[in-house]
């Protein structure tokens, strides 16, 4: 596979070296603007995009991006951080059912009923924070240990939200909720895949981020650098799980009806496979994991059951010829926030040499031997 | 007063006992070393300091505050510093990031900055990331600062280690080995480079080291452990013609 992908990427930078080149060449300040003004750009095809694509075509977009929004996040946990976390769908719950009950129940008895749609982004906010919330009460414990400890509370954790959910008769129990009104279009999908990005980009970059690349790298070693692991696990594994919230909020509002079985263990399980799929410890790589896999999963449909095969046996496959996915630990360059290139690295090098005094370490020999 | 101050200090593991009653003065600038055979219990003090193990008996106290009980990263930004006798880099990181991790301690915003990339986020990172370069500059492995740190030359990664136990702005450095697996040319270069970053860091050290060649050119003082006990404590002088340190190396004369 690793083969098979190679000549597939090269071709790609190839036929994007002029593109690359061109942009290169474009005065700093236009190159400054190109990214936001892009952003706008296709948040304008977003908004318009109800009046030329059918709504076969729109829901398929939704779904891909409330699966970038679920794979993203779960790569901060799985990839980033290298513990394994298999109760993604459980948060993903947690937000829809709190959104919907927001936007059902909450809103109109609060006499607000015309202003639901405009209160959309504060319903999702809340049931992304619920999950949030809820993910605390995982992770302080389970953290406690190290290991492979937090697959299983993970796992105990996902199927005791199903059979909460389907014991609570308050809110339908097996029979799910409804009553949402159809609030998710493919805009608002836009944006909070922009949010997510922007915000998990921010945290990855950041000595948070990188905190957590220590935690996978080497634990102990971490810890004695400095790195307060617990408060790490605890803050990635939290913001991790708010945007699961955010994306059951938004999966809520696009099928209008919820049940206990959307968030069973095989929904985790897709989850897992896009992640593994698109790359670990790569946000370039969710969003081309959860892309291919979701379309993959339209073409495929004229297999009916069946193709729910595909996504085990395709994470079994991945797992043994290509442990990292598509993108693994390597990025997008336009996902790199721009001091953090490295050619902006390798100036600053300069900049500091040429500054520095006269006490310099005695010199290595640089020689291999082991 | 002494910088770090061990008293009675002893752990057990189950029922073997890997350390017993050690005890050490450490003044501020002094540079001692410990050596002893292998499973004496040299690198298990160096964990009991930094807090990966919790001492069974005992108590350490550094800079006047105790260490039993707290937490290895908390102890590790008081100004404890260590390298592993067996290089632990974060292999598939950059060599800056190696570095960086060393100054999460140091580097002080909140979660909340970070996610919304607010001014002082911008800026902490930016004096994070210069200060880690200049680190790196000083150490002559600013040119290898975008390189994955497994695909540096062994002697390199052991200088890595070095400059990332530096970052977290230590006062006192505890170097397990680092003369390990190297060859004697980089031995010399490491001799060197361990006095160097004395006097530039003003720094107080511990080296538990292997060869003799290393211990005895830069140390001031010598305790030797065997079987977790110290059996003898001197200038690098004394611990030669010491009869229980021979002893402990080459084992008992028998007259046949």
């Amino acid at each position: 596979m690793t083969q098979l992908l190679t000549p597939i990427r090269n071709a790609l930078s190839r036929a994007l070296a002029p593109l690359h080149a061109a942009y290169a060449s474009l005065p700093a300040p236009v190159r400054r603007w190109t990214m936001p003004a892009l952003l706008v750009f296709f948040f304008v095809i977003a908004l318009l995009s109800p009046s030329f694509l059918n709504l076969y075509w729109q829901q398929i977009l939704i779904y891909v991006g409330i699966n970038i929004i679920l794979t993203a996040s779960l790569n901060l946990v799985n990839g980033y951080m290298g513990e394994f976390s298999v109760g993604h769908a459980g948060f993903m719950a947690v937000g829809a059912y709190v959104a919907s009950i927001m936007t059902v129940w909450v809103f109109p008895r609060w006499g607000l009923r015309e202003y639901v749609p405009y209160l959309f982004p504060l319903a999702l906010l809340i049931g992304g924070l619920a999950a949030g919330l809820t993910s605390l009460i995982i992770a302080v414990p389970s953290f406690r240990t190290r290991g492979d400890y937090l697959a299983i509370v993970t796992l105990a954790w996902n199927m005791i939200v199903k059979s909460v959910l389907e014991n609570v008769d308050a809110i339908g129990g097996p029979r799910g909720f409804m009553g949402m009104q159809k609030l998710t279009s493919v805009a608002w999908v836009y944006v909070w895949v922009v949010i997510t990005i922007f915000i998990l980009r921010n945290l990855v970059y950041s000595n948070f981020g990188r905190g957590t690349l220590s935690i996978r790298e080497d634990e102990i070693a971490a810890s004695l650098v400095s790195v307060d692991t617990r408060k790490v696990k605890i803050t990635v594994f939290v913001v991790a799980s708010f945007f699961a919230g955010i994306a059951g909020g938004l999966f809520a509002h696009i099928i209008q009806f919820i049940n206990p079985r959307s968030f069973s263990i095989l929904k985790s399980t897709e989850t897992l496979v896009m992640v593994y799929l698109g790359g670990i410890g790569s946000l370039g790589g969710s969003i081309l994991g959860a892309t291919i896999y979701t379309v993959l999963l339209e073409l495929l449909r004229p297999l009916q059951v069946w193709r729910w095969v595909i996504g085990p046996l395709l994470l079994v496959f991945l797992m043994i010829f290509r442990p990292r996915g598509i993108m693994g630990m390597r990025e997008w360059r336009f996902l790199i926030p721009p001091e953090e290139r490295p050619e902006v690295i390798d100036a600053l090098k300069e900049r500091i040499r040429k500054k520095r005094g006269p006490a310099v370490a005695p010199a290595a020999s640089v020689g291999a031997s082991e | 007063m002494p910088l770090l101050q061990i008293r009675g200090l002893t752990h057990y593991f189950g029922g073997l006992r890997a350390v017993s009653n050690f005890n050490l003065d450490l003044e501020p600038g002094e540079l001692i070393g410990i050596i002893g055979p292998n499973g004496a219990g040299k690198t298990t003090v160096f964990n009991l300091i930094t807090g990966v193990y919790r001492p069974t008996e005992g108590e350490i106290l550094f800079n006047g505050h105790h260490l039993v009980g707290k937490r290895s990263d908390q102890i590790v930004s008081m100004g404890i510093a260590r390298t592993f006798q067996t290089i632990r880099l974060f292999r598939d990181l950059s060599v800056l990031d190696n570095v960086r991790i060393a100054r999460f301690a140091r580097t002080r915003y909140g979660v909340p900055v970070a996610l919304f990339r607010l001014p002082k986020y911008l800026r902490e990172e930016a004096k994070s990331r210069e200060q880690a370069l200049e680190l790196l500059d000083l150490l002559g492995l600013a040119d290898q600062a975008n390189w994955v740190a497994s695909s540096l030359p062994y002697g390199l990664q052991r200088r890595l280690e070095i400059a990332r136990a530096l970052a977290t702005e230590p006062r006192l450095l505890l170097l397990d080995e680092p003369a390990a697996g190297m060859n004697p040319g980089e031995i010399a270069e490491l001799m060197e480079l361990i006095q160097w970053i004395r006097r530039q860091f003003d720094l107080t050290i511990i080296l538990i080291e292997h060869q003799m060649r290393v211990v005895m050119g830069i140390c001031e003082r010598i305790k030797v452990l065997d079987f977790g006990e110290t059996i003898a404590e001197g200038t690098p002088a004394e611990i030669q013609n010491n009869p229980r340190v021979i002893e402990a190396y080459l084992g008992e004369e028998v007259v046949v």
